[in-house]
């Protein structure tokens, strides 16, 4: 079971430095909290419906932004959905290039629109790919028959 | 609510059909709440749903507004207390809010990752009993059974004849634990209901002494009742429609007087809301002022007469005054949209039991204008400070009177009264409408009032009963096609065995396939909708046996979890979507397309057809649809500038169902209006 131990850990520190960078917030963890042996792919599901979801969005936002006459309270309530289901699952970084983007909505900023755009699709890259990152491990740990470690 | 009533059902006949969500083991409570979950949101309606769940709580959840109303719709009383995101595609949040306020008197949450000032203001205007921000917490969603609680109990004491004891419970009452504790709120919970609950019963016997009957069938207002309504009120004439005749003229079996008034009112708030247009968000803003306040907005809104009708004489800020607030809030928003602020702000001063029914704004209004009619020329003991209020603002103070319980209430109506007589009202809306609640309201007066305010109130109720017909705008010939839909008959009563027996004798024939057949096939199908059709008898704040609900709940859920994916279709067990219900949808969305005739109606309706396919109603729904289609294209004919209409008409036909229970909490059964000396 070292080898468990050794993912644990793995997993565990892997798990504080994508709270302390700011990645995850406070409110995934509270996600994780809602998992139980009623619900134990509780965190997958809700990740997976985020990255189906954020998808699309990201691919309306390019699209209305490409417009030749921007529709800004289109790109507004997209923002807006984006933010909202970030800042549910606790991708905090993603949140925040979004309240950033919701700023030049209202100003009709294109050029700080299409900024921030690609500032929060770059983010939502990122925090896709430690997720992912996580789930893996998550996996590796079960394979080899442990169990996940509950950060508190 | 029925909260008490159920309450009285329960205890008195022993019937345990419906069992009181507070009368579960206090261990329980306040598990099994049923909430509905709106959002748009893929990712937060789960986290939310989720986070129900954790809570213990029965959860629905659906990804559009228009499926969620048509599931409230569908299950009257299957629910207890609805969540919903502030922006969503097909449909406002608000508007949803509304609808629901207006229709089923439900608690709304609203939530949204926007936290700025105006779109809580908004949600605040539009009745929401509290405002989330997303990220949505699940220690702010342990909470929530506090607003059913608090609901229940503002529409409890409407019923009191003791309003002091009433304050106090209520008071007791208001101060549900927020700590996040959950167990240390339950168990406190457990404590203030025993004591809730004796005062439930204190009130139960207060009104059986009262009135001649406590448990009063809830009359559903279908299509073809309400039609036959309208003629009738035509044939009077709007001004001279008076619940009596009206019955008369109707001559429905079962139909009782207070049915027919409290319905009058509605349609008055109805008929006033379509005339009048305007919206002033500052005047919402005053209902959560004080009193100072709430008169200059009053002032600003003059020459808005219906608005100045649904407001009426809430002046005077009366001790309870946040305690309006909050109804306010919410009645505010049920009673009138946006566009009656001043009824909002009338609500909030004039009487300690807010309304918080839908047509507590209507009520008002009915009440307001009938006080003016009776007590013209009856000297009254008017605050002049109220009388100056009054005259800050064009519209008709009497409204103020009939939800006032006490002395300073009755002084105002008085005052009121006499402002109004000065000034032009629309006598008629007050009246039919007002009527039960005036006189539930001048049936209550504590002991304690003075002699001549509390004749005063007497006789305004009684007057009023016998005056007036309805404000203009007569809408007749516009809800033919609204009746053409099949129509919810359902005259639900607070048990479930009432419900069988007595929903048949009252269906018209017309109703056919219509959602009666849907509902009786509801009940009587064990698949994921009985947990509603349970729900349907039991007013509607009141929870079915938790654990007999268990299978249904997850029935619920599974039908909710296939809301989300209506859009993909083959879901089994869908709810049968009731023709008003989508004809109602589609003005929405015509309303929400401006008047792009058919098209939006399509659009819902071929939706409806993907959702609906798989129903166990099969037959039904092709009926349905059959007959949905029928009326939307007759509805889009009616669009110019009358969508709004079609829209507040279902609405109101909705309401009626929900306004049932009303009228006995008012405690008109067996009050005889016509037999006050006038």
């Amino acid at each position: 079971m070292e080898i468990v131990g050794k993912l644990q850990n793995q997993f565990m520190e892997f798990m504080r430095s994508l709270y302390r960078e700011g990645f995850l917030d406070y409110q995934f963890l509270q996600l994780q909290k809602l998992q139980d042996e009623s619900n134990p792919d509780f965190v997958v599901e809700v990740v997976s419906l985020f990255f189906e979801d954020s998808e699309k969005l990201l691919n309306n936002l390019a699209m209305a932004l490409q417009q030749q006459v921007v529709d800004y309270k289109q790109v507004d309530a997209h923002v807006h959905q984006f933010k909202g289901s970030s800042s549910s699952i606790g991708a905090q970084r993603v949140k925040n290039a979004c309240v950033a983007f919701k700023n030049f909505c209202e100003e009709k900023n294109l050029e700080g629109c299409v900024q921030c755009l690609q500032h929060a699709k770059h983010e939502y890259f990122l925090v896709k790919n430690k997720l992912e990152t996580l789930f893996r491990l998550e996996q590796q740990i079960l394979a080899a028959g442990g169990t996940v470690p509950v950060l508190s | 609510m029925n909260l008490g009533v159920g309450s009285v059902v329960k205890t008195m006949s022993g019937a345990s059909c419906s069992v009181s969500w507070k009368s579960n083991d206090n261990n329980q409570f306040p598990a099994g709440l049923r909430v509905l979950v709106v959002d748009d949101d893929p990712t937060c309606l789960r986290i939310l749903e989720k986070m129900l769940r954790n809570c213990h709580y029965e959860v629905t959840k659906s990804n559009r507004a228009e499926i969620a109303l048509s599931l409230l719709r569908e299950n009257r009383n299957g629910f207890d207390i609805v969540i919903s995101d502030v922006h969503m595609p097909d449909m406002d949040g608000f508007k949803l809010l509304e609808h629901v306020g207006l229709e089923m008197d439900l608690p709304v949450i609203m939530m949204s990752a926007d936290d700025s000032k105006d779109v809580v203001m908004k949600g605040v205007t539009h009745g929401a009993c509290d405002y989330l921000i997303k990220p949505v917490r699940i220690e702010a969603l342990k909470n929530i059974w506090q607003h059913v609680i608090r609901k229940k109990k503002h529409e409890r004491k409407d019923k009191d004849f003791d309003q002091s004891a009433t304050a106090e419970e209520g008071d007791r009452q208001q101060k549900p634990p927020e700590d996040l504790d959950y167990s240390s709120s339950a168990n406190e919970g457990g404590n203030w209901k025993s004591s809730k609950r004796r005062k439930e019963e204190e009130d139960e016997t207060e009104e059986r002494d009262d009135s001649s009957s406590l448990k009063k069938p809830r009359v559903v207002w279908s299509v073809e009742l309400h039609q036959q309504f309208v003629q009738a009120v035509n044939q009077l004439g709007i001004d001279k429609a008076v619940p009596k005749k009206i019955l008369e003229l109707m001559n429905v079996p079962g139909l009782t007087r207070e049915n027919v008034a409290s319905h009058l009112q509605k349609y008055r708030l109805y008929l006033r809301r379509l005339s009048g247009v305007s919206q002033h968000p500052s005047g919402l803003n005053n209902s959560f002022m004080g009193h100072p306040e709430a008169t200059y907005g009053m002032s600003s809104f003059n020459g808005l007469e219906l608005q100045a009708l649904a407001a009426t004489g809430q002046l005077p800020a009366q001790s309870l005054a946040t305690l309006q607030a909050a109804a306010l809030g919410r009645s505010a928003t049920k009673g009138a949209t946006i566009s009656m602020p001043l009824v909002d702000q009338r609500n909030l001063f004039s009487f300690e039991n807010p309304k918080l029914r839908f047509p507590e704004g209507q009520q008002q209004l009915n009440n307001s204008n009938k006080q003016i009619n009776l007590l013209h020329g009856i000297p009254t003991t008017m605050e002049p400070k109220q009388l100056a209020d009054l005259h800050q603002s064009s519209h008709s103070p009497s409204f103020v009177a009939m939800n006032m319980q006490g002395n300073s209430r009755v002084q105002q109506n008085n005052a009121l009264l006499m402002h109004m007589s000065q000034q032009q009202q629309q006598p008629s809306r007050a009246q039919m409408l007002n009527e039960t609640n005036n006189v539930s309201q001048v049936s209550r007066p504590p002991l304690s009032m003075s002699q001549q305010p509390l004749s005063s109130n007497g006789i305004p109720g009684a007057v009023l009963s016998r005056s007036g017909g309805i404000v203009a705008n007569v809408r007749g010939p516009v809800y033919s096609p609204v009746s053409q839909a099949s129509p919810m008959v359902d005259f639900s009563l607070n048990q479930n065995t009432e419900l069988q027996n007595n929903s048949f004798p009252l269906v018209s024939s017309n109703s056919g396939m219509s959602t009666m057949t849907s509902k009786r096939m509801l009940q009587e199908e064990v698949n994921s909708d009985i947990k509603r059709s349970r729900g349907f008898p039991s007013g509607y704040n009141m929870f079915d046996e938790l654990h007999q609900q268990k299978s249904q709940d997850w029935g619920l859920s599974s039908v909710g979890s296939t809301f989300d994916a209506s859009h993909h279709s083959t879901i089994p067990g869908t709810l049968d979507i009731s023709p008003s219900m989508l004809v109602q949808q589609g003005i929405s969305s015509m309303k929400r397309n401006g008047q792009n005739g058919i098209s939006p109606i399509s659009d819902a309706f071929s939706s409806r057809e993907e959702s609906g396919n798989v129903n166990p109603m099969g037959g039904n729904l092709l009926t349905v649809k059959a007959e949905q289609l029928h009326d939307a294209s007759y509805q889009s004919s009616f669009f110019p500038g009358q969508f709004g209409q079609d829209d507040l008409m279902s609405a109101l036909l909705k309401q009626q169902e929900s306004v049932g229970p009303v009228e006995t909490e008012f405690g008109f059964d067996g009050y005889a209006l016509d037999n006050l000396p006038v």
